[in-house]
């Protein structure tokens, strides 16, 4: 696992580094102790600690040091239509480490019909040329067809890959139907697979892209309103049914609105496993900035599902984030220059979509939510790196300050003021959708495999110095629960004697009744039922009342959707009648 | 009257010393009828000699139930529901439902217009109390436009309903429902909808087959209620895109009515839900029954929920307005009939009965356990009905002027249900064995004695067609307001002067639909160009623009004036 060997990585920093004074805070405690790092993992935590001599000391005096952030969604260096993100991996990751990320996990985009091996392979080739932190790879799923099957099983079992976005919306390009989810959640289900959706609906954003174009709106409020929340929360809810028919963990990427964040909670409290990820721009502006005059300014904002318009919602966002709601925060970081934006200039379905955060992520997320009082700093250790790592299986590797974990972690200065500008932002975007914003919070020394990579405001750096970091299948923190429940739901046919009464003549066409259901499968592959005239269970116009009055022998049941039976048990609803 | 009058039955009514019960209030006064119109309410009332007196000594009068929903034709596989429009109709006024609103249901591929006519025949001459239709749209086209437009101009239709599942049969995708929402709209229906996933129930159909599990039990398995509640939202969602009213027909689950009451709430939707008699009375914990026979009976969709407290829960609801109609889905397939998918569930035809028991069923479950108090037995069982169809105050409501459509009610009586004693054809009733407190004394129907101590006075044909007019005021009142206030409009900006990246011609990555059906440079006012002020800045001087505007989800310009959103800058 280790870096050393691999590339020619000069030594700006030492191999080996104490923390003194410092108070580790992880995701479920704060405590004061120092730390010894060696060989880019934490070797040794607590109170005088005995190090080799000529050990790099940094004195943290009291302030708190915590597991370096994971971003788990950016899209660096994003192909669209021939042209490219400004940021690529090494911009964004400058960026990342700059605000104390120290991991990010990017989405591989292969066009729709091509090898999802293929682009996962050069999408890592350009990762690793050039990125400075560590880093994984979420797979999207643009198609799906048997090939996409097998690619699919490569990429968990061999290449570390665990977790797929699909769409749900893009209509004729990305978009899936319900069967297409259905049937991709139930394979990702077998392989222990974590399924990323972007809900929204696409058919009803087609349409009101149309009636807006018709409507003369061609600017980036036609953006917005074309894309109105409802139908993204229409879209979680869709998701989250056909997740929970699947019995499959959910995982909705860019939570935007409040009602997409209302369906996710709700689901959550009904035993779902769904977790949501609001995103930096989710979590500190709103959209509001789509009617901005500034074509460029107003444009800077498109991304999908749009910022809400509603300026309520970032405080809304940032308090399902504090009580556990919602799970993860990533960047969508998706940098287009303003010139590469212009492309939808006359017709706001054509500008590329995406917007900035990878830097300003931690940052937010300690001035919205910390500084107001709505979120704890183990909370804001767990919503910023601790529940990505175990989403992807990476924990305790990553998200946590323990003996063995990796060496990557911050030092945060929880009384830093930093005004965000363009001017002064590690990206090469020539705007910033936060610009001008005071945030408190930021990290003062900043450490990746050991080594210091941020320290007095100055970056130590190489291209290239990331490694890829694999992620396996079945993350207890998503399937655990799944696998009880899979154990659990035993579906069982009720025994009866075979039905001997008369039967209508009815015409053979198939009309009625779902087509595919009865051509795929054949009833007689049942076991045959023992067929008994004498007792056929069947009377016409007889006194079913003697049957058993139903409503008094209804057994109670929980009020749970599935009809359970117990492993080996017997059912309490065949004893019914 | 076109139709020739029964003469045993009395053309004039005089029903003393009742207590009117309406949705809005109740009161003691008599009741005059004549040529099948309520003539006069009050004390001592001056009638014509001769008038045929009926006492109700304290008793409730009412106004007609509407039954909704009903299926008294739907052909399947080739057969026929056994309940046609005489039996049907017969049951209903029985149990005090004195109109009904059948839906016509053709063939994907037939003409809506042709089917139309055959169920408006076969009601005029079988149906025995006022009826209306429904016409269900299995198929979205071009061509239905035409016809749906005859319909509701023509043929006194308003009502419509779409399929979301049916894979494959009736089912419409959500772009062919956004265009059929929006084309309704204009026509002022009622746009219906049958709200369940299709695309997730063919997908478990298949796994419960693969499965064995081929008996009824496999129907409640393959459609569990998160695929209603799914689909009702999704419906909603839509409906709320086009600014359209929407009507949930079917509630069967307590998570399909939560989601209805929640919408209702948020404000931003019209949305009417309508649970029926057997999700109000029964559950589907008999869909394991071990009598094929009796599990079957069961089969409808949206399914029974297995959940006990679901008839409980859709009581209370209806009780609180947030449902506000019921209906019977009476759709009754013998027991051979259903026979026909007794090796897989999918072919079961699918109907429960309900029709008869429908006001005692509402009565019993809800009034007489006090959760809903007399007037709103009577909104919910007639009332609304009438409004959200555009029948009010003709039909649902005792007032001078309106039909003399009314039932004496009975709070007290206590029936047993039992398929030996009822007016249905069928040889089973799903709520075999249920004592239901509260049944009609007397029904009246069209200013006639109809039933009177559990005796009909009927015959075939004498029901009339009632056509119904678009843009009822309960539905669209609203809707109009929100068409004004919710126009859209762009923001005038100076053009965008600063460099443009370039492409390649081939645009792979965007939405085909709207690019290819507008131009953009289409309808736009041109812009002012004035290169010294361009608006655009690279990075920089945004600091300011953060003024904090509504919190409302469409930001809406007042119609001609100044829109707050295009002075920000």
């Amino acid at each position: 696992m280790s870096y050393q060997g691999k590339k020619n990585i000069p030594r700006i920093t030492s191999d080996r580094l104490l923390i003194k004074g410092g108070r580790i805070v992880n995701d479920d405690q704060s405590f004061y102790a120092d730390i010894y790092m060696e060989d880019g993992l934490i070797k040794q935590i607590g109170d005088n600690l005995i190090v080799p001599g000529g050990v790099k000391i940094i004195e943290a005096n009291g302030k708190m040091v915590i597991p370096g952030g994971i971003d788990i969604h950016t899209r660096l260096q994003m192909p669209y239509r021939g042209i490219t993100a400004v940021d690529d991996f090494f911009q964004g990751s400058k960026a990342a480490l700059a605000g104390g990320t120290t991991m990010i996990v990017d989405h591989v985009v292969p066009d729709p019909g091509a090898s999802l091996l293929e682009a996962f392979e050069r999408w890592k080739e350009w990762a690793d040329e050039k990125v400075c932190c560590d880093y994984s790879l979420h797979l999207d799923i643009t198609h799906w067809n048997d090939s996409v099957k097998q690619e699919i099983e490569v990429l968990v079992k061999e290449k570390g890959v665990n977790s797929f976005l699909v769409y749900m919306t893009y209509k004729d390009l990305y978009q899936m139907t319900s069967s297409e989810l259905y049937e991709i959640f139930t394979f990702l289900g077998e392989f222990g697979a974590i399924v990323q959706v972007h809900a929204e609906n696409g058919d009803i954003i087609a349409q009101e892209q149309a009636r807006m174009l018709e409507m003369g709106i061609t600017g980036p409020e036609g953006h917005v309103l074309s894309r109105p929340e409802e139908l993204e929360a229409e879209a979680v809810f869709r998701a989250i049914t056909i997740a929970s028919q699947t019995n499959c963990p959910l995982y909705i990427t860019k939570v935007m609105s409040k009602s997409a964040a209302d369906i996710i909670s709700q689901a959550r409290k009904k035993g779902n496993v769904v977790f949501g990820e609001p995103i930096s721009a989710s979590l500190a502006t709103d959209g509001t900035h789509y009617w901005s005059k500034n074509w460029a300014k107003a444009a800077a904002f498109v991304t999908s599902p749009p910022l809400s318009p509603d300026p309520t919602t970032p405080d809304y966002l940032n308090s399902l984030l504090a009580s556990g709601d919602l799970s993860v925060t990533g960047s969508a970081h998706c940098t287009f220059s303003t010139a590469q934006k212009a492309i939808g200039k006359d017709d706001f379905t054509q500008i590329p979509e995406g917007i900035n955060g990878i830097e300003e992520r931690m940052s937010i997320i300690w001035d919205k939510a910390v500084v107001t009082g709505k979120m704890d700093e183990n909370t804001f250790v767990a919503v910023t790196s601790t529940n990505a790592a175990k989403i992807l299986n990476l924990y305790p590797r990553k998200g946590r300050i323990a003996v063995g974990s990796d060496s990557d972690l911050v030092i945060w200065d929880m009384d830093a003021i930093r005004t965000v500008t363009a001017k002064m932002h590690n990206s090469v975007a020539e705007y910033n959708v936060f610009e001008g914003m005071e945030l408190h919070g930021a990290p003062s020394v900043v450490i990746c495999q050991g080594k210091i990579v941020l320290e007095d405001g100055n970056l130590h750096i190489t291209q290239g110095m990331g490694r890829f970091i694999p992620c396996t299948p079945f993350p207890d923190y998503a399937y655990k629960r799944l696998k009880t429940r899979r154990q659990m739901v035993v579906l069982r046919a009720v025994p009866r004697g075979m039905y001997d009464g008369p039967v209508s003549d009815f015409s053979s066409l198939s009309r009625g009744g779902t087509p595919a259901a009865s051509a795929r499968t054949s009833p007689t592959k049942q076991t045959a039922p023992i067929r008994n005239l004498h007792h056929s269970g069947f009377s016409l116009a007889g006194n079913p009342a003697h049957q058993g009055a139903p409503t008094e022998e209804t057994p109670i049941r929980p009020a749970g959707r599935r009809i359970v039976v117990p492993p080996g048990g017997r059912s309490n609803i065949t004893s019914l009648s | 009257l076109s139709h020739p009058l029964h003469t045993q039955l009395s053309d004039r009514l005089h029903i003393k010393g009742g207590r009117i019960v309406n949705d809005d209030q109740s009161f003691y006064a008599d009741v005059y009828l004549e040529d099948g119109l309520i003539k006069q309410i009050g004390e001592n009332l001056i009638v014509p000699g001769g008038v045929k007196t009926i006492e109700s000594h304290g008793r409730m009068v009412i106004p007609g139930g509407i039954d909704v929903n009903t299926y008294l034709q739907k052909p399947y596989h080739g057969t026929t529901t056994v309940d046609d429009f005489y039996q049907g109709t017969k049951a209903a006024l029985a149990g005090g439902t004195t109109m009904i609103i059948d839906h016509v249901v053709p063939e994907p591929n037939q003409s809506l217009l042709t089917v139309f006519e055959k169920w408006h025949e076969a009601a005029d001459n079988k149906s025995c109390c006022d009826y209306s239709l429904h016409v269900d749209i299995t198929r979205w086209h071009e061509g239905v436009k035409e016809e749906l437009e005859v319909l509701v101009q023509d043929k006194g239709i308003n009502s419509f309903q779409v399929y979301m599942a049916y894979k494959d049969l009736y089912q419409m995708t959500d772009s062919q429902i956004y265009e059929a929402f929006t084309f309704l709209k204009g026509l002022g229906a009622v746009v219906q909808v049958h709200a369940e996933n299709g695309d997730l129930i063919a997908q478990e159909q298949n796994k419960i087959l693969s499965m064995g599990i081929t008996g009824p039990e496999g129907h409640a398995l393959s459609r569990p209620e998160e695929l209603e509640s799914e689909a009702v939202f999704r419906a909603i969602t839509i409906a709320n895109q086009v600014n359209c009213p929407v009507y949930i027909s079917k509630v069967m689950s307590k998570s399909a009515a939560d989601i209805i009451a929640q919408a209702r709430k948020r404000g931003e939707s019209v949305a009417f839900g309508e649970p029926i008699t057997a999700s109000l009375g029964t559950d589907g914990s008999h869909y394991w029954s071990k009598n094929w026979a009796k599990a079957a009976a069961f089969v409808t969709s949206p399914p029974l929920s297995p959940d006990p407290t679901t008839p409980d829960h859709l009581n209370a609801l209806l009780a609180c307005g947030d449902l506000q109609v019921t209906g019977s889905a009476h759709c009754a397939y013998s027991t051979a009939q259903k026979a026909i998918g007794k090796d897989n569930f999918t072919l079961i035809p699918e109907g429960t009965n309900g029709i008869e028991e429908r006001m005692s069923i509402v009565w019993d479950k809800a009034v007489a356990v006090g959760k809903m108090d007399e007037n709103q037995f009577v909104a919910v069982t007639s009332t609304n009905a009438a409004k959200i169809f555009n029948l009010y105050p003709r039909k649902g409501r005792i007032a001078v002027g309106s039909d003399a459509d009314i039932v004496i009610w009975d709070p007290d009586k206590t029936n047993t249900i039992s398929a030996k004693m009822q007016k249905s054809a069928l040889e089973y009733n799903i709520f075999e064995g249920m004592e239901c407190r509260g049944s009609p004394l007397i029904v009246i129907s069209q200013g006639k004695i109809v039933s009177e101590d559990g005796n009909l006075h009927v015959h075939q044909g004498m029901g009339r067609f009632i056509p119904r007019k678009p843009f009822p005021e309960y539905v669209y009142q609203r809707i109009k307001t929100r068409n004004r206030v919710m126009a859209l409009q762009g923001v005038s900006r100076g053009m965008y002067d600063g460099p443009v990246h370039e492409i390649p011609a081939t645009p792979k990555y965007t939405t085909p639909a709207p690019s290819a059906k507008s131009s953009p440079a289409k309808n736009q006012p041109p812009p002012i160009r004035n290169l010294h002020q361009s608006n655009f800045s690279l990075s920089g001087a945004q600091i300011d623009d953060n003024i904090p505007r509504r919190s409302g989800h469409r930001i809406v310009a007042p119609p001609g004036g100044r829109s707050n959103i295009t002075s920000l800058g």
